[in-house]
């Protein structure tokens, strides 16, 4: 049996009409229509599909879209600055953090929560932060790097 | 199929007495129905929006936890983490931190996994479970709540409102860690969950160790009441030797039988010794797994 429902995405309002079984990531790609959002193992493992509700991280793999109704849900997309890249943004490019990238949304979202509640985390904390995101091509190494510089820049400033 | 959300326990309750399961996080439920294990259950009532049922409580009477606080809360919180530290032990192993921000206590409970993170903890600080239907309330202990892997006595119209713990006794401490094989996102090889009470003297003065992932429930070690007197480290060893030989664990992809009844002698001894220090007033940090650095090393 499928439901009318209104979403909220960043900000917007996204009416959509789904099944009960939709897990919210395939309603965010397909019928919201932001795929910056990326399934990778769909099983709560690897964190491509990161997404915030009402601020905390989330696995939108496997969380039921029905769910997340009356909340306030942020992707990847709803972190730029208007046109300007996140600070976290350009410090993974800058610091070497992104290679395929496929990894990359799910571990900006992570990170976001992770600088919201930790804003000088250690380098334990970012790993901590981190632990439910999987890269399989930069070593995290420099992710960690790119997390703590943004933290030392938003503290700055 | 319905999908309805219950602002009220009253509501929640309605809906289960009509065949609704309960949903709190889903990190269980819809996990399981994804990997084929049960089917997502036709009619689900959110019970994650009823307003207080996350509380948590402490006073002198002890601790409450309501059903939907998350591992988050439990692991961060000052008095859990401080006098119920067993249990901010386990929660804060509980998969990532996305994981832990919708995961329940509720739900760990109530899904009745043998490999579950609080329930040793929860067994050696004596909890309770409240279970509330439209007839009532009643209060179970939480050793006699799971009747199997993935059952509880719970009637299907009962609802987990909260698990209520005991305040601790005075001089003790508590731990639990888990045998694993990398630092994050793992399930329990084996666990181990202790509570330590020291006497002047510093020998025991009572001592409780459970064990997760070791038989088809949360096994609560018997026969330690014969180490009061004793030292620590006596006690630690015979605790250890205890839990191994009343474990009854399985062989899978994990771990087989022999080597987890070894290493959930080495937990249980490594917890006695933890829960004896923090109730000789020593600070471990939560989680003691990554204090002592269990895992593979960083
Ligand atoms: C990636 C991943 C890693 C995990 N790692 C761990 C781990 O390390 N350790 C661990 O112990 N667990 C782990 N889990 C399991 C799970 O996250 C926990 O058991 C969690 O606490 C379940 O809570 P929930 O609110 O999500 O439960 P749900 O999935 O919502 O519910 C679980 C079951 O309990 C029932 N239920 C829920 N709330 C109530 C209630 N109040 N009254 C009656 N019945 C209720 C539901 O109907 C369902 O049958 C992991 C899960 C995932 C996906």
């Amino acid at each position: 049996m499928s439901e009318s429902i209104i979403l909220s995405v960043n900000g917007m309002q996204y009416p959509v009409t789904i099944d009960q079984g939709r897990n919210l990531l395939s309603v965010i790609r397909g019928e919201v229509g932001l795929t910056g959002t990326k399934e990778g193992c769909d099983d709560c493992e690897c964190g491509a599909c990161m997404v915030l509700l009402d601020g905390q991280p989330v696995n939108s793999c496997s969380y039921l879209a029905l769910q997340a109704q009356g909340r306030e849900i942020t992707t990847v997309e709803g972190v730029l600055n208007g046109d300007a890249m996140h600070p976290l943004q350009r410090n993974l490019l800058e610091a070497g953090g992104v290679q395929c990238g496929f990894c990359t949304p799910g571990m900006i979202m992570s990170a976001t929560a992770l600088l919201q509640r930790t804003p000088a985390p250690t380098e334990e904390e970012v790993r901590v932060g981190l632990s439910g995101n999987l890269c399989r091509c930069t070593g995290y190494t420099k992710i960690v790097e790119a997390v703590q510089r943004t933290a030392a820049e938003l503290q700055g400033s | 199929m319905s999908f309805t959300i219950a602002r009220t326990v009253e509501d929640a309750l309605a809906a289960i007495a009509a065949g609704a399961r309960p949903i709190a996080g889903g990190t269980d439920l819809v996990v399981g129905a994804r990997h084929g294990k049960a089917a997502l259950p036709a009619d689900l009532v959110a019970i994650d929006r009823i307003a207080g049922l996350d509380d948590i409580t402490a006073g002198s009477a002890g601790l409450t936890l309501g059903a939907n606080a998350s591992h988050h809360a439990i692991e961060h919180h000052p008095v859990v983490a401080g006098s119920y530290s067993a249990l901010a032990d386990g929660s804060a192993l509980v998969g990532s931190p996305a994981t832990r921000h919708v995961g329940t206590i509720g739900g760990n409970v109530m899904n009745a996994s043998p490999a579950m993170d609080t329930g040793a903890g929860l067994v050696v600080l004596g909890a309770e479970v409240e279970l509330r239907s439209l007839h009532g309330t009643r209060r179970v202990p939480i050793s006699e709540l799971w009747s199997g892997p993935g059952r509880t006595i719970a009637q299907p119209e009962e609802l987990c409102v909260a698990v209520h713990l005991p305040q601790p006794a005075a001089n003790s401490g508590s731990a639990y860690l888990r045998l694993e094989y990398r630092r994050a996102m793992e399930i329990a090889v084996v666990g181990a969950a202790a509570n330590v009470t020291l006497a002047a003297d510093g020998t025991v003065a009572a001592v409780q160790v459970a064990l997760s992932a070791v038989g088809p429930t949360i096994v609560s070690v018997m026969g330690l009441d014969t180490l009061v007197g004793s030292s620590v480290a006596d006690a630690a060893e015979a605790a250890a030797a205890a839990a191994s030989a009343q474990a009854t664990p399985i062989s899978d992809v994990r771990a087989s039988d022999r080597y987890r009844r070894h290493t959930v002698g080495v937990m249980a001894r490594r917890a006695v010794e933890t829960a004896a220090r923090r109730a000789a007033g020593e600070t471990i940090a939560i989680p003691v797994n990554r204090t002592l650095g269990i895992g593979a090393a960083s």
